[in-house]
C-alpha cells in the first residue's frame, strides 16, 4: 500500500516479476489498524482490485486459486487482506483462496496486533478456504538452526550454499543480509512446494484443489500447519535411504514447523506429503508405516494421509517433502490470541482508533472473539476425543 | 483429465515404437477433479458429456464388430472414479447391447487419498447398477507381488503397472475357441462375462496368475502344469494373492455335506467359495494339462453345477516369455473382505459427518451415500451368504 514500501520493492532483484500495471498504491498506510485497512481502503480501492483482479482472471486459461499473502498483526494486511478474501469469494466463488498468514509472535512490536489479528481472524474462518498459518518465530528459530549448522563446521562436510531453504542468489556472499529475506525466503519455498505438482510432472501427482478436498473434513476447520524439510543438503552426492527417512522424520518434529506447534502430540484430522525429487512409491509408503504409530489420528480417519509425487526436485536439493496437517496444534496459537486480546480488550485500550472509522462498533469485536472461541471449542471436542478408543458405528442391516 | 498427464501417457506410448493412441483419441481438461467424486460426476460428467460420447462413437464406428467395452479406471481420485461411473452409465444408455466390463484399480489401504474410501463406495454402487462385470486388481495385492516375487527394491508405479499389464494380457491375449480347432476366439471379453458372470447380483471379478518372477529367474526355473495347476487351485480356495504364503490348511468341506465351515459368526472365511472360474493355459503341452481339481463341486455354490461354472481356455503360444503360464479369473468370495473393510471406513466417516460438505457443495446429498451404502452391503450378503 504505502508507495514507500512499492517503490522499494520495484528496485529491488524481484522487479520483473511483479507486473507495474497491476499495483495499487497509496500515500499513508492504514496505521497498524485493522479498521482503516478493512473499512476505508477497502471500499475506497474495491473498484480498483476488481477491475486488476478480472483482468488477471481473463488471461488465465483455467483459474483454479488465488494466494493470498498477508501478515496478520499489522493494518493493511490484515485489514485490506481479508476484505479481499471477501471479494474473491464473491466475485469468483468456485475458484478456491489460499491464504498464508503470519500471525504475531509472542514479542511483537505492534501493540495493537491483538486486535488486528482477532478480527481478521473472524475473516479467514468464514471466508477462507485454506489457511496456512505461519509465525515469524518459528520462522526465525529455522534460521538460526541452520546457521549454527552453517558456521559450525563440526559435521565436517560442506553444506551446498544453494541448498539453503532459506538462501537466493546471493545468500552466501552477503552475510549482513536482514533476516526478514532469509525468513521470506522460507515461505517462499513453502508456496513452491505446494504447487510444484500442479507445474511439473510426476507420478502421483496432486492439484490444488485436491489439498482442500482432502484436508478439510469440515468447514470450519481449515488451518493446516506445515513444514518443510530438508532444510540443507549435504554435499553428499549419493544420499544413502537412511537420509531419506530422516526426512520423514524430521518434517514431524517441531523444530520444522512453520507455527509455534508440535503436531506430534496432538490430534491429527488429516496429514498430506508432498514429496519431490526422486523418491517412488515405496519409500514413501515405508516411512508412512514407520511413522504412523507415533502419531494419533483422528479416530474416523485412522488412515488419513494424502499423498503426491513430483519429479523434479526443488533446485539444489535431491528431493525434498512438504508436510502439511490439519492438527489441532494450532489450538493453543488460537488460545494465545484471544488471550492477548482480553488483556487488551478488558481495558478498552486503544479501542477508541477502531471505533472511529465508519462501520465499526463494538459489536465487532465480541462477534470477531466468539468466532474464535467456537473454533477453538471444537478442536477441544475433538481433543477430547483423543485417547477414546476406536468405535466403529453399527452398520446398515440387510435382511435376508 | 489434465493435460500435462494425458501428454505424459502419450509420448510414453508413442516413444515404445509398438503402439500409439490415434492422435485425436484423447480428451483433456486444463483442471482435474480435486479428488472429489461429485466434480467428477456432477460437474465434468455433464459438462462434457458430448465431447466423450462423440469420441467414443468415433472409435466405435471404425470396429467391424464391437465385443464390448473395456473400461480402465481407478475408484480413490475424482476423475477416474466420478466421470468413470458417469461414462459407464452414459455407455449403458447408449449402447445397451454391448458389453461393458470395468477394470478398476482398489486403492492401497493407507496412504493414496484421504477420502478414497466415499470415493469408492460410491463409486461401486454405481458400477454395480450399470456395468456387466468389474475386474478388480488391488494395489495392495501388487505391490506385495513386487516386492515378494519380484524382487524389486524401490517399487515404482511402472513397475505396479508392469505386473497388471501381464495379468490383463494373459487374460486377453488370443486363446483358441474349442478343443483342437484353430480358430481364435473371436470375441473373448463375451466369452468372459458368459463363463463368470451367471447372476447379476455377483459381479466382482479377480484374477490371479501363476507364475510371477523376475526376468533374471525365469531362465532357471522350469514348470509343469501339473505343479502350476496345484498352487493355483489353492490359492483360489485359501484365498491368496499371490503365489508365497499360499495356506495349504485351507480344504475344500466334504462334497455332500451342508457347507458348515462356509459361514461362520464372525465372518472369519477361510474357504473361498467360487460362484464361477475360467482358468486360461498358455504355453507348451497345455492340451495335456489336467484340471480336474478344479471340478470338484465343494468348491462351488450349489446352486450352479460344476460343468457350467469352470471352463477353460488354452493354447500352446507362450505369453511374455514364460515358458508355461496359468491364469484365474475367478467370480467369488475373493473380494469381500477388502469390500466389507472399505464399507466400514466409509461409514464411519460418515457417521462422523466428515468431508461431507464437500460432496454436497456439487449436488451429491446424503442420500446418494446412503443409497450407495445399502446397496453395497446387499453385495456384501449375498456374496458372504454363498
Amino acid at each position: 500500500m504505502e508507495e514507500g514500501v512499492v517503490n522499494e520493492i520495484l528496485q529491488g532483484p524481484l522487479r520483473d516479476v511483479f507486473d507495474s500495471k497491476q499495483l495499487i498504491t497509496d500515500v499513508s498506510g492504514s496505521g497498524n489498524n485493522w479498521a482503516v485497512g478493512h473499512n476505508v481502503f477497502g471500499s475506497l480501492y474495491q473498484e480498483q482490485i476488481l477491475e486488476k483482479l478480472r483482468k488477471s482472471a481473463e488471461q488465465c486459461d483455467c483459474l483454479q486459486c488465488f494466494f493470498i499473502i498477508h501478515s496478520m498483526g499489522g493494518g493493511t494486511g490484515s485489514g485490506l487482506g481479508t476484505f479481499l478474501l471477501k471479494v474473491l469469494k464473491d466475485e469468483f466463488p468456485e475458484v478456491y483462496r489460499f491464504v498464508t498468514s503470519v500471525y504475531p509472535s509472542g514479542e511483537d512490536d505492534v501493540i495493537t496486533s491483538p486486535y488486528n489479528s482477532i478480527l481478521a481472524m473472524k475473516e479467514l474462518n468464514e471466508h477462507a478456504d485454506c489457511v496456512l498459518p505461519i509465525d515469524n518465530q518459528s520462522l526465525f528459530d529455522i534460521i538460526s538452526k541452520i546457521d549454527v549448522i552453517v558456521n559450525s563446521g563440526k559435521l565436517g562436510k560442506t553444506v551446498k550454499p544453494k541448498s539453503l531453504v532459506t538462501s537466493s542468489a546471493r545468500a552466501l556472499k552477503n552475510r549482513q543480509e536482514k533476516p526478514f529475506d532469509a525468513m521470506n525466503n522460507i515461505v517462499a519455498n513453502l508456496l513452491l512446494n505446494l504447487t510444484s505438482s500442479a507445474r511439473f510432472e510426476g507420478s502421483l501427482n496432486m492439484d490444488l484443489n485436491e489439498i482442500s478436498m482432502n484436508l478439510v473434513p469440515f468447514p470450519q476447520l481449515h488451518y493446516l500447519v506445515s513444514s518443510l524439510t530438508p532444510l540443507y543438503t549435504l554435499a553428499d552426492v549419493n544420499i544413502p535411504p537412511r537420509r531419506l527417512d530422516q526426512m520423514f522424520s524430521d518434517a514431524f518434529s517441531k523444530d520444522h514447523q512453520l507455527i509455534q506447534a508440535d503436531p506430534k502430540h496432538s490430534l491429527y484430522l488429516a496429514c498430506a506429503l508432498m514429496v519431490r525429487g526422486n523418491v517412488q512409491i515405496s519409500d514413501l509408503r515405508r516411512n508412512i508405516e514407520r511413522l504412523k504409530p507415533s502419531l494419533q489420528f483422528v479416530s474416523w480417519n485412522q488412515e488419513g494421509w494424502k499423498t503426491s509425487l513430483c519429479s523434479v526436485p526443488p533446485v539444489g536439493h535431491s528431493h525434498s517433502l512438504l508436510a502439511l496437517a490439519n492438527n489441532t496444534c494450532v489450538k493453543p496459537t488460537f488460545v494465545e490470541l484471544r488471550e492477548r486480546f482480553m488483556r487488551l480488550y478488558k481495558k478498552k485500550a486503544h479501542l477508541h482508533h477502531y471505533l472511529q472509522v465508519e462501520g465499526m462498533e463494538e459489536s465487532s469485536f465480541t462477534e470477531a472473539v466468539s468466532s474464535l472461541s467456537a473454533l477453538i471449542q471444537e478442536y477441544n471436542q475433538l481433543d477430547a476425543t483423543k485417547s477414546m478408543p476406536v468405535q466403529d458405528f453399527p452398520r446398515l442391516s440387510i435382511a435376508m | 483429465m489434465e493435460p500435462k498427464v494425458i501428454n505424459q501417457t502419450l509420448s510414453k506410448a508413442a516413444q515404445s515404437g509398438r503402439w500409439k493412441y490415434g492422435q485425436h483419441a484423447c480428451f483433456c481438461q486444463k483442471q482435474g477433479s480435486g479428488n472429489n467424486w461429485a466434480y467428477g460426476y456432477s460437474v465434468h460428467g455433464p459438462r462434457h458429456e458430448e465431447s466423450i460420447m462423440n469420441l467414443i462413437q468415433k472409435q466405435v464406428e471404425k470396429c467391424d464388430s464391437l465385443s464390448g467395452f473395456f473400461i480402465i479406471m481407478s475408484m480413490a481420485g475424482g476423475t477416474g472414479s466420478g466421470l468413470g461411473a458417469f461414462v459407464t452409465q452414459n455407455l449403458q444408455d447408449q449402447y445397451p447391447n454391448s458389453l461393458k466390463m470395468n477394470q478398476i484399480i482398489w486403492p492401497y489401504g493407507t496412504g493414496e487419498v484421504i477420502v478414497q474410501n466415499y470415493n469408492s463406495i460410491l463409486t461401486l454402487s454405481h458400477l454395480y447398477r450399470s456395468s456387466d462385470a468389474l475386474l478388480v486388481h488391488e494395489n495392495d495385492a501388487i505391490h506385495k507381488i513386487c516386492v515378494k516375487r519380484m524382487n524389486i527394491k524401490q517399487i515404482s508405479f511402472s513397475n505396479i503397472n508392469q505386473v497388471l499389464a501381464h495379468q490383463l494380457g494373459s487374460i486377453f491375449q488370443p486363446t483358441y475357441s474349442a478343443e483342437g480347432s484353430f480358430h481364435c476366439r473371436r470375441n473373448p471379453l463375451g466369452d468372459l462375462m458368459e463363463d463368470l458372470v451367471p447372476h447379476p447380483e455377483f459381479k466382482m471379478l479377480g484374477v490371479r496368475n501363476i507364475p510371477q518372477m523376475s526376468e533374471n529367474s525365469l531362465a532357471y526355473s522350469t514348470f509343469t502344469w501339473a505343479g502350476l495347476l496345484k498352487h493355483l487351485r489353492q490359492m483360489l480356495i485359501s484365498n491368496a494373492k499371490m503365489e508365497e504364503g499360499i495356506n495349504w490348511q485351507v480344504r475344500p468341506p466334504l462334497s455332500g455335506l451342508p457347507a458348515l465351515g462356509k459361514m461362520s459368526f464372525n465372518k472369519e472365511l477361510h474357504f473361498n467359495t467360487s460362484i464361477a472360474n475360467l482358468v486360461i493355459l498358455r504355453g507348451k503341452d497345455a492340451q495335456s494339462a489336467d484340471l480336474a481339481g478344479f471340478k470338484d463341486p465343494a468348491l462351488y455354490t450349489s446352486w450352479l453345477e460344476p460343468d457350467n461354472a469352470f471352463n477353460v481356455w488354452k493354447t500352446q503360444r507362450a505369453f511374455n516369455k514364460y515358458e508355461k503360464s496359468a491364469a484365474l479369473v475367478s467370480n467369488s468370495q475373493f473380494l469381500v473382505k477388502p469390500l466389507d473393510v472399505i464399507v466400514g471406513k466409509a461409514w464411519n466417516m460418515f457417521a462422523s459427518k466428515a468431508y461431507i460438505h464437500q460432496y454436497t457443495k456439487f449436488g451429491i446429498e446424503e442420500e446418494d451415500f446412503l443409497d450407495s451404502f445399502t446397496l453395497l452391503e446387499q453385495v456384501i450378503t449375498s456374496y458372504y451368504n454363498l
